[in-house]
This record gives C-alpha cells, structure tokens and sequence, in this order.
C-alpha cells in the first residue's frame, strides 16, 4: 500500500489552483525530494496531506484512507514558523508544549515525556541549545530545535517543510544526515521540501517537481531534465551536469539561486 | 537604621492601615484582581496579544456608562461589553484580531460611545473618572465576593485550556496540523481576557488595566523563562505592586492608580535591564529535571 496517493487530486490555495488533476503514489521508506518554484505549491501539498487543504477535486488518500488532523504518525515541520521576538521560552520546553499540546487542561509532562525530548535532541546534537531561551537562538538553532520536535513520537511519514532555510552549510549535512538515518534506520517516509537540489542528490529516492500546477514525481535522471522543467517552469530550462553537480538554468542563470532568501514569498501569505 | 526600628516602623504603618476598613477591602480586591491580571496577562504578552486587551478595557468603558444609563451596575456593563467584544475578536479569526489599526478603531469608536452615554447620563459623570481610572479606596464587601467569583471563574476556564493555548500560542502552524482548534481557542482565551479586563478595571480603571495585566508579565517573562515559574512571578509582581501602590497612595495621599501605574512601568523596566546583568550564568545553567 503506497503512503501517500493523489489520484487526479486538484488543491486550491485562496482560490488560485496550485495543483491540477496531479496524480502520483509515493511508497514506504522513500525520501522524496519536494523541489520547485516559490508558489508551485510545496506547502499547500503537505497541508493537503495534513488534512487541512481537502482537494477540490479528485482524492488524496494517507496511509490508504483520507487525510485527518492530528494524525500522530505525521511528523511536521512548518515552513511558517511564527516565533514571537520577546518570547524567553526555553528551547526546552517549546518542544514540550507540543507534545499531546491537543489534550486539555493544565500542562503537565511526565517521565516518558523527558526521556522522548532528550532522545530527540540527542539525535540532531541540540540538547545544549535546549536550555536556552528560544529568543537567544538564531534561526538556524531554533530549526534544528524544531527538526528534532518533528521527530518525537516515531513518526512514519515525516513533511519537512524547507528544514535546511537559515541553517549554515554544516548544519545543514547534519540536518540531511540525521533525516536520511531516520528514514532508511526506522523506514520512516520523508517529504523534505527544498530549494536546492544538489545537496540532496546522494541521499533522495526520487524527486517531486512541482509547478505551473503540475507535479512530476520520478527519478532524478527522469525529472530533471529540459523538457519536464520546461514544461513546470513555463520557461525555457537548460539543464548542466558537471562534476556530480546538476545545474537548472534559465536563459543562463540558475533559477534557484539565492532563492533561500526569499523563502516568506510563499507558504501562508500568498500576495 | 537598625533592623528592630525598621521593623517597627513597618509594624505601625500595617497596623495604622488598616484600622481602616476600606483599607482591608482595598487590599483584599486589589489581591484578588493583581493575581488573576498577572496570569492571565502572561498569556496576554506570551500571545503577543496585549493591544487586543487594550481595547477590551476600552469597549468596556462604553459598556459600564452605558449601563449606566439604563439603571445598571457599571460592573455588568462591563463584563458584557468585554465579554461581547472579545468573543466578536475571537471569531474573527486570529489574523484580524491581531491587527492593530482595525483594533484601534474599534477602541476609538467604544471610548466614543462611552463619551455618548454619558453625555445623556449627567448624573454619572462624576464617576466617569473612577471608571476611568480606578476606585479601590470605594470597593465594599459586595464587590469583593464578586470579584473573587469573576476571577474563579476566569481562572478555572483559564486551567481548561491552557494546554492547547501554550500550545497554539508557541506554535500555530503546527498546533493546526495536530488538531487543535485555534479559532475556538481564541475566541476562549478573549473572553477570558474580557473577565480579567473588568475585574481589573474596578481597581485601576479601564485606561490603567495595562499596569497589573501587562507590566507584570513582561517583566516575569524577562526574568524567568519556565512556564510556571513565569506565572508565579507575573501573579507576585502584580500582587506586590498593587499592595505597594495602595500603601504608598495611602501615606503621600497621590492617587492609588498613578502609584501602581508607577510600580509597574519601574518593575518593568528593572526587569529589562536586568538580563545583561544575568546573561552569563544563563547559558550554563543546569538542565530542568
């Protein structure tokens, strides 16, 4: 049984139609590579998996049956991550108030609750950074904080919603590595959303490109190539392969380039 | 000074104070809102949320003059207006909720119809400036015991929720995806404001409400960044600087809300300077276990 389905499955973000008709099927284990232009849809496709954007035509079938809320075999790290700038919670507890944050009544965290944030933190190296206050922490810190929280709880499906934006080229190998041992160690499937391609080639199965409300899903030689971008950037692609390295150029420019800077043109505030 | 005088003196002073029985009644009040104002004020500040309490107080003015005007305690004018204006808040969803320009129209335009009320109710307006800024020297027994329901009840809903609302406060993307209902959660959390906004109004008046529901837990929340140990300080913070205002009110003859007004913007920004001081320690502090 495949994990995660679209079958013709149209999604509308605020009325606009980010993904026509897409069908595609993704299998247990796989780390699928979640690429394309800012606004081809990469967010709303997790929350289409989340349960939170029903398509409008079509079905999006999780684990063989409809998407719901809270599913606790998810694990997700949204691209919008809203931190309040006066915030001194620490790192710590943070991750706590995520853990069964649904259930009323006042907040309490047990033994179990400790062990499973410091095995966690263990894995992404973060426990120093969970003592201290999540306003004292850079981006980059607050995200490996927040990839570790994706992890709680075994998950078997993990949406990675942009994991390695803010993060420093080491931190971002880290962050890549300690994903890539979860999925191939527990047979966890990841959807690890990014801007860049060339970091993840050693380590994804297949690739999902998204754009112009189509969604290509194959293997790296299959999809990244001029004629499929071509087709989801609406624009002519020229695709270089040069020392292990795959280039996307547009009329001579990468078209990715620097693209990380602009990461809040998309997600939830669509202009 | 010795340490024996000292004690003395301050024996005297609480003996003196309250041999008074609007004294003991001003304290009792005052304990009762400054606890409630500061832990519900540390949600306040933790949801960033504080101009949205403003206004609360603010709708409330029109509804205590309001009324007034047809023969009702100011008390229940307010808690009607507030508790309307925080569920309307609520449910028009966190994003207009949070936007100030909108927020602050709607706070012009309730201060407004308080202006209007009175303007047909002249025989209120003498306490237009106690609604305004606070009477704690006039609250009797009755007011009391309702002050102590309104903050038990403010409380109990508060402990209800707090878990999905720390939750859906540090974390909204993802408290969305992991079911919790964020719209149904601030709709809750402003009516909750609402109560401990005409609570509090009945000690510093509606203009003042930021003094024991903000200043306090700003302050907490520079100091100390457990959950717990940040609502302690908000709630001791607030209840220190309202029983210190009222005190100093009593002996200079100022005003009790300009002393507490006072109290709090100091304790405020004390608390701002002091991290710098702490900021090393900080980093190598043991592990909570």
């Amino acid at each position: 049984m495949s994990v995660i389905e679209f079958e013709r499955a149209t999604l509308r973000m605020a009325g606009r139609v980010v993904l026509a008709a897409a069908s595609f099927a993704i299998e247990p284990g796989e780390f699928i590579g979640v690429l394309g232009p800012n606004g081809a849809g990469k967010t709303t496709l997790m929350r289409a998996i989340l349960g939170l954007c029903p398509p409008s035509a079509g079905a999006v079938r999780v684990f063989g049956a409809s998407p719901r809320r809270g599913d606790p075999a998810i694990g997700y790290l949204p691209q919008v991550r809203t931190v309040l700038p006066d915030l001194r919670v620490r790192g710590r507890d943070f991750i706590a108030s995520s853990l069964d944050g649904e259930r009323w009544g006042l907040p309490s965290h047990g033994a179990g609750d400790a062990r499973a944030i410091d095995a966690t933190l263990d894995l992404v190296g973060a426990r120093d950074l969970a003592r201290r206050a999540l306003s004292d922490l850079s981006g980059g810190e607050r995200q490996r904080l927040l990839l570790a929280q994706a992890l709680i709880g075994q998950p078997k499906l993990l949406l990675l919603d942009e994991p390695l934006i803010s993060l420093d080229a080491r931190h971002q190998e880290v962050a890549i590595d300690v994903v890539r041992r979860v999925c191939r160690e527990r047979g966890v499937t990841v959807l690890f959303s990014a801007h860049e391609l060339n970091q993840l080639i050693g380590t994804l199965d297949r690739v999902l490109y998204l754009g112009n409300g189509q969604a290509v899903l194959g293997n790296v030689d299959e999809v990244i190539t001029a004629p499929v971008l071509s087709r989801l950037y609406g624009a002519d692609i020229d695709v270089v392969r040069a020392g292990g390295h795959i280039f996307v150029l547009s009329r001579g420019r990468e078209v990715e380039h620097g693209a990380h800077q602009h990461d809040h043109d998309h997600g939830h505030h669509h202009h | 000074m010795g340490r024996t005088s000292t004690t003395t003196i301050t024996a005297i002073i609480i003996i003196d104070m309250f041999a008074y029985e609007f004294m003991t009644n001003a304290f009792a009040a005052a304990g009762i809102v400054a606890a409630v104002s500061g832990v519900v004020g540390y949600f306040l500040v933790m949801r960033g949320q504080t101009f949205a309490g403003h206004a609360l107080s603010h709708i409330g003015f029109a509804g205590a003059t309001g009324a007034g005007l047809i023969g009702l305690a100011p008390l229940w004018g307010l808690v009607g207006f507030t508790l309307a204006g925080g569920v309307a808040m609520g449910l028009l969803s966190e994003r207009i909720s949070n936007r100030d320009v909108a927020i602050g129209v709607v706070l012009a335009l309730a201060l407004g119809f308080g202006l209007l009320f009175l303007h047909y109710h002249t025989a209120f307006a003498t306490q237009a400036t106690a609604l305004l800024f606070g009477n704690v020297l006039a609250v009797d027994r009755g007011m009391i015991a309702t002050l102590a329901a309104l903050g038990f009840i403010t409380l109990a809903a508060l402990a209800a929720i707090m878990r999905p609302l720390i939750f859906a406060s540090l974390q909204p993307e993802l408290a969305e995806a992991k079911g919790v209902p964020l719209r149904f959660l601030s709709t809750v959390f402003l009516a909750i404001v609402a109560l401990a906004v005409s609570a509090c109004a009945q000690i510093v008046g509606v203009l003042l409400v930021f003094t024991l529901m903000v200043g306090p837990p700003a302050a907490a929340q520079r100091l100390t960044t457990g959950l717990w140990s940040g609502l302690a300080l908000a709630a001791g913070l607030a209840l220190a600087e309202a029983w210190l205002g009222i005190t100093i009110a009593f002996y200079s003859d100022w005003p009790v809300s300009f002393c507490i007004a006072l109290l709090s913007a100091f304790g405020y920004f004390a608390a701002l300077a002091a991290p710098r001081v702490r900021a090393a320690p900080a980093a190598s502090r043991s592990p909570p276990q």
